[in-house]
């Protein structure tokens, strides 16, 4: 999900600096006119970030999509918090999309590692990028940044506004700003007693010059910040009264289904329209990128049309394609092929071929995974009198307006794109597929707006997949059990490759992409000489960002080793995790904190075991502990996972024990099932029974610790992901002695089958 | 022409024979808070109630519903406006992510709560079986509870 990584390798001196601050961007541009633009019934935008009301209500503008990771609470309450708002009084709302709204994170997580081994690529490809980037401001969500992104300009934005506010209540009563305090969305001045309300001093506060820097809050008098605040969108999400994307009506509008090339790389030869031109209720038979639809006057006469409908394909290059010999490619990379460097320490080729070396040795793989949001794709789109409307459950509308433009053939200003709420994101999300084909549809219905919906079918076939990936590892022991050198050779495809060349073609730079290291290339441990290396091989199958990305198979892959090492040495996976993170204090005390809280060690019922799994991704460090058994009969059950986390500041604690469970929850539908296979170029599996997720009665007890601290805050969407398959993999070990090397845990992989 | 009665209101419709009662809600009438997942009855995001019983309208024609009463999850809470014991219980324990199953859950939920007052964790997997993507299984468990406990509570006092 770390949506732009390798496009965006942006010089930090060139955007970073500025973008941090919102405030900051394009000199000469009040920031504010972003937001003004929607100010009513007496509103004022007082920063870029919030409007507030003659009534005192706050209403901030979040500009990250709410696919479920609670982004609009969080968000708020971090403008809310040094604002001295009153909770009850913030409102939440979409922001427009509008440069000052960038992600910066998200480019910057976009930078390779500080080695030192990408210096050149990274100053060549950081100028393109960094120009582009700078020049247009990519709103996007992903790469759990949201949090970290708008950590400080959002504090910022409400401690200016609450500086304001005070100036003005201190000029309307002729004292010192210093002898006004700011509390629950007034202005006081304890000395005469008088008080004033948000709302009544906004006016004259807009008005003031905004202060060159205005104090943050000492954490120890947060009042929300860290605090369990509910979210404000679940109220909606049980009375049915949500708008999700798929959710939007409107007025005379039509509704259309897609059929799409099953193969991979074959294209649309023909097809015969007027089979089902004349069925009741069909509008359109048309052709759209990948594919071709049918438009009604409801979903499911059109769905039924585009199904009847005689279409003939135009084989590509990959008909007959398997994912066996998907596998078989990567393996052969592990053997073969240029590899790129992604952490290199010491000599460990030196010391593996030293005489009497004795290498340990193993070799790991993944599949491809589906994304299979609740909310299937799609797009509702209207072009008329020259205006263009897309409402998008998407992550990253900047994309969605760039593509309307170019399809419509508008300036921007003529585009307007909604974000409604998404049924799930998790990556699939920042793609525009289905937007382009909702937009070419929208083109040929004179006027009237059209939804488009594909089917679970086509969702689950025609998706951007987590991709295959395989991993070797050789290390050496020293007589106590210790790493002397390890490398850990990873093949796969370049998801950020893929992603660039799908949207920018001219882009299409051969340049290192750390999504496909990462977990690996940063490794906590210490292992002694070290190389970790990356081969890419190019995916015939569309790759994309998944809820964790190279993290979600590289923590397994390590996690997976470093346990395995453990056995070698004799050693208790616990310790000898303590014994390679000397120097790693917070790696260590999530790892303390987690087995404490897991009885790790502690007797257990007969025919259970333990595994453990820490990770660190996205700026936060998760330690897992899963309990499982296995049945004759029942398989495999995962009774229990232990959760602890170091997310830096938490804003939020129930929310982030809530990205951790549905972090662990997405993880284990990946380990216990997930596996997308491809016969003939094309996906098998087409709908849950195929590619079944999680059910209720297989999930576990979940429970998470977070870690007390006054650190900046971690990304937590994605990293309780990574770190469950490695620990459900490492639990079987202690349970059979069997060692998991390949994913999904299946009865033929568990033995049982 | 069909005639359905939705949230104690009557539709005189005229729909496509074997049109499912999902697409009558969405496309038909603007009742968007029943969700399309799967469209074999895989997920439960369609989840509605006819005459009290949980149902998958995904694969549900129109033309078997006859005078049984639908309702949708517009048409849960009381008839005063309080959220049903199931909505209050799903709030109180934060149960939604992203949201687009929950329908689906909170109708499940009210149907199994109708037939057994206080089911335990193993009746509630059996029961519930539909998906959430977002892994709020545990809360579900957690909030079913919580509204199996406020419903036995004396009036007043729940």
């Amino acid at each position: 999900m770390a949506l732009t990584r390798r496009m965006f390798l942006v010089a930090g001196g060139l955007v970073g600096a500025g973008l941090a601050v919102g405030w900051a961007l394009l000199p000469g541009r009040d920031a504010r006119a972003a937001l003004a633009a929607r100010a009513r019934n007496g509103e004022v935008a007082l920063t870029a970030w919030y409007r507030i009301a003659p009534d005192g209500t706050v209403t901030v503008a979040v500009p990250r999509s709410e696919m479920g990771q609670g982004i609009l609470t969080g968000l708020a309450m971090l403008v809310a918090e040094e604002l001295e708002a009153d909770w009850a009084k913030v409102r939440v709302e979409q922001a427009p999309i509008d440069p000052v709204y960038v992600n910066a994170t998200v480019l910057m997580d976009g930078l390779p590692y500080d080695d030192g081994y990408h210096a050149g690529e990274r100053t060549a490809g950081t100028w393109l990028v960094g120009q582009v980037a700078a020049m247009l401001g990519v709103m996007a969500t992903g790469g759990s940044t949201s949090v970290r992104d708008a950590w400080q300009p959002m504090r910022e934005a409400g401690a200016m506004g609450r500086a304001m506010l005070q100036q003005a209540a201190a000029a309307t009563w002729a004292v010192p700003v210093a002898e006004t305090v700011a509390e629950q969305g007034r202005v006081r001045h304890p000395g005469s007693g008088r008080s004033l309300g948000y709302g009544e001093l906004v006016a004259a506060a807009s008005r003031l010059d905004p202060p060159a820097t205005a104090p943050l809050k000492d954490p120890a008098s947060y009042r929300l910040i860290g605090t369990a605040v509910p979210r404000l969108d679940i109220p909606a999400k049980v009375d049915g009264s949500a708008r999700f994307g798929i959710d939007t009506h409107l007025p005379d509008m039509l509704f259309a289904a897609v059929r799409q090339a099953p193969q991979f790389g074959a294209t649309l030869a023909r097809f015969d329209a007027a089979a089902v031109q004349d069925r009741p209720g069909v509008v359109l038979v048309a052709e759209v990128p990948n594919g071709v639809a049918v438009v009604a006057g409801d979903t499911w006469t059109a769905q039924a049309a585009v199904d009847a409908l005689p279409v003939d394909w135009q084989a590509g290059p990959h008909a007959g394609l398997t994912d066996a010999r998907v596998l078989a490619d990567l393996l052969d990379g592990l053997d073969r092929g240029e590899a790129r460097s992604y952490r290199e320490e010491g000599d460990p080729d030196g010391v593996l071929a030293a005489p009497g070396a004795a290498p340990v040795e193993a070799e790991y793989a993944v599949p491809y995974l589906a994304h299979a949001c609740m909310e299937p794709m799609n797009t509702t789109a209207r072009i008329a009198d020259g205006q263009v409307e897309v409402w998008s459950p998407n992550q990253a509308p900047t994309l969605v307006k760039w593509l309307a433009q170019e399809i419509a053939g508008v300036d921007a200003d003529a585009v307007t794109v909604h974000t409604p709420f998404l049924g799930g994101g998790f990556g699939r999300r920042a793609e525009t597929d289905v937007v382009a084909q909702a937009l070419t549809l929208a083109t040929l219905t004179g006027g009237r707006p059209v939804k488009l919906t594909w089917s679970r079918e086509e969702d689950m076939r025609h998706d951007m997949y987590r991709p295959a990936a395989v991993s070797r590892f050789r290390a050496v022991l020293d007589d106590a059990g210790r790493p002397r050198a390890l490398v850990n050779r990873i093949a796969g495809p370049s998801v950020a490759r893929a992603f660039i060349e799908r949207s920018w073609p001219w882009m299409g730079m051969d340049l290192p992409d750390n999504t496909t290291a990462d977990g690996a290339g940063d490794t906590p441990y210490d292992f002694g000489a070290l190389r970790v290396e990356h081969v890419t091989r190019p995916s015939p199958v569309p790759v994309g960002f998944w809820r964790s990305v190279g993290h979600s198979y590289n923590a397994f892959f390590v996690e997976s080793f470093v346990d395995e090492l453990a056995d070698r040495a004799g050693a208790d996976p616990l310790a000898y995790r303590r014994l390679l993170l000397e120097g790693r204090p917070r790696h260590l005390a999530v790892l303390d904190l987690v087995a404490e809280k897991a009885g790790w060690g502690q007797p257990l019922p007969a025919g259970r075991a333990r595994g453990l799994a820490l990770h660190k991704s996205f700026g936060s460090i998760v330690g897992q502990v899963a309990e499982v058994s296995l049945a004759p009969g029942a398989g495999l059950r995962v009774h229990r996972v232990t959760c602890a986390v170091d997310c830096g500041q938490p804003v939020n604690p129930d929310s982030i024990a809530a990205q951790m469970e549905g972090g662990i929850a997405y993880g284990l539908s990946a380990a216990l099932h997930g596996r997308i296979t491809l016969a003939d170029g094309a996906v098998v599996e087409g709908n849950f029974p195929d590619y079944p997720i999680l059910q209720m009665a297989e999930m576990p007890a979940v429970e998470v610790h977070v870690v007390p601290s006054r650190e900046p805050p971690g990304g937590v969407g994605e990293p309780g992901t990574p770190p469950i398959a490695p620990a459900l993999a490492n639990a079987v070990f202690a349970l059979t002695g069997r060692r998991i090397r390949r994913l999904p845990l299946s009865p033929a992989e568990l033995g049982i089958g | 022409m069909v005639r359905l009665t939705i949230n104690g209101q009557a539709h005189d419709l005229d729909l496509p024979g074997g049109m499912p009662l999902l697409w009558v809600l969405r496309d038909r009438l603007g009742l968007t808070g029943t969700k399309f997942g799967c469209g074999i009855a895989a997920c439960g995001a369609c989840t509605v109630h006819l005459d009290g019983v949980a149902m998958r309208s995904c694969v549900l024609p129109v033309d078997s519903i006859g005078d049984q009463q639908v309702v949708t999850v517009e048409g849960l809470q009381g008839p005063d406006g309080a959220p049903h014991p199931v909505q209050a219980a799903w709030i109180a324990e934060q149960v939604p992510q992203c949201g687009y199953c929950q329908s689906g859950m909170v109708m499940a939920a009210a149907a199994l709560l109708a037939e057994q007052p206080a089911p335990d964790d193993a009746t509630i997997d059996a029961a519930i079986t539909n998906l959430c993507r977002c892994g709020t299984y545990g809360r579900i468990r957690r909030a079913i509870h919580r509204a199996a406990a406020a419903r036995a509570a004396p009036a007043g006092k729940g």
